[in-house]
């Protein structure tokens, strides 16, 4: 039985809202909440539980994130109960129209459908993939890898600019 | 299928995913050319991290945690696949270890995708989503080097030579997938021979365990990073 007997004023959209405002560590134009990275958030109490999807499963910023988001729940006055999902539901169809916009405004070309079906090499040299800076889709895979897990390196042939692409997965 | 506890169906695994994701970042910095660099250090660091899911997954079973897993145990308690242990090769071999791990590995993959089990689906599905990439890097290598007259012998002779390694990385009942899979993109018939199974291990993996806990074994109990 709980003796304070005081029942916390935070709603699931508060927690919405105050998970909405972290930056992704490595892309920080975009949020968790756009990255689609949070599955669920309850409320019990004086606790705030919430179900967290890592994107690529060796990323780094793993902890990060979940440091950056028990401690803007703490600002909310609860306790942090953050739980790492290790399951299939996470994928890059999860990152919200708004996040591709602001991908793409920051020079990464956002991930194709995953609708499209699994990615192929034939898919990833021939695709009509849009270069992040002028539009044109003549670009070329320079290489499946880059910088960090969820990054493809290509180049665009119209104007001459290497660009990394978001991996569909 | 021989019937195995969940522990050690995901430890097989995770032990394969950890040493080969050391192995394959043995060429960070000196990999043949900048792009090669960056493939198999980013290679290394999905399989490390699918080591470390499935490892916390075995220590939430188990009652213990992911580094105790990774870095305590024994040589003899490792379950890993010989394929794995060995360090690293010059190109035509690494190439031909590289492709022959993510063929079997697919196809193991592909298994325990359909377990009844939701916990071993659903990270296989997921580790699954990130493989397509190493499979589409280490098909375009092996085209590659098929293609050249003075590579395609000495894949050859890595593939010969690496073959009982492939066939130990699966369970009997899933070995025939490899075959087929293997002969169909190679045009030929591989040998038979004996797989060197799990439980066997490499002189080299004495090594790389040495190197790889040299900090875990140094640092004072207790300490925080």
């Amino acid at each position: 039985m709980s003796g304070a007997g005081y029942t916390l004023e935070l709603s699931p959209e508060d927690v919405w809202r105050a998970l909405a405002e972290i930056p992704d560590p490595e892309i920080p134009v975009i949020s968790l909440v756009d990255l689609g990275v949070v599955k669920d958030v309850r409320i019990e109490d004086d606790r705030v539980h919430v179900d967290f999807t890592p994107t690529f499963m060796g990323c780094p910023a793993l902890e990060t994130m979940r440091a950056q988001m028990e401690e803007a729940i703490r600002g909310l006055g609860a306790e942090p109960d953050v739980e790492v999902v290790l399951d299939d539901s996470w994928s890059t169809d999860r990152i919200s129209a708004e996040g591709r916009e602001k991908l793409r405004a920051a020079g990464f070309a956002p991930p194709a459908p995953r609708s499209a079906g699994t990615p192929t090499l034939i898919q990833l040299e021939r695709g009509p993939f849009r270069c992040p800076w002028c539009g044109s889709t003549d670009t070329r895979l320079d290489n499946v890898f880059g910088p960090t897990p969820c990054r493809s390196l290509r180049y665009c042939n119209a104007c001459r600019q290497p660009f990394e692409q978001f991996k569909t997965i | 299928m021989p019937e195995r506890s969940k522990a050690d169906l995901l430890l097989a695994l995770a032990d394969d995913e950890l040493l080969l994701g050391w192995r394959n970042s043995e060429w960070t910095g000196i990999a043949p050319f900048l792009e090669e660099d960056v493939a198999f250090s980013s290679i290394a660091q999905n399989e490390i991290g699918h080591a470390r899911a499935l490892y916390e997954l075995v220590a939430r079973e188990l009652g213990t945690d992911a580094d105790a897993l990774a870095f305590d145990r024994s040589l003899d308690e490792y379950r890993s696949a010989p394929l794995v242990e060995l360090r690293r090769l010059e190109w035509a071999r690494t190439i031909a270890r590289h492709w022959l791990y993510e063929t079997a590995d697919a196809i193991r993959l592909e298994a325990l995708k359909a377990s009844d089990d939701s916990e071993i689906a659903g990270i296989a599905a997921k580790i699954d989503r990130e493989e397509v990439y190493h499979r589409i890097h280490a098909e375009m290598w092996v085209d590659r080097l098929l293609a050249s007259e003075e590579a395609r012998p000495r894949l050859d002779e890595a593939l010969e030579e690496l073959w009982p390694y492939a066939l130990g990385v699966l369970d009997d009942d899933l070995r025939p997938e490899l075959v087929r899979r293997v002969e169909a993109k190679l045009g030929r018939e591989m040998p038979h021979v004996e797989p060197v199974p799990r439980g066997h291990h490499e002189a080299e993996l004495a090594e790389l365990l040495d190197e790889m806990t040299m900090v875990r074994r140094s640092a004072p109990a207790g300490a925080r990073w």
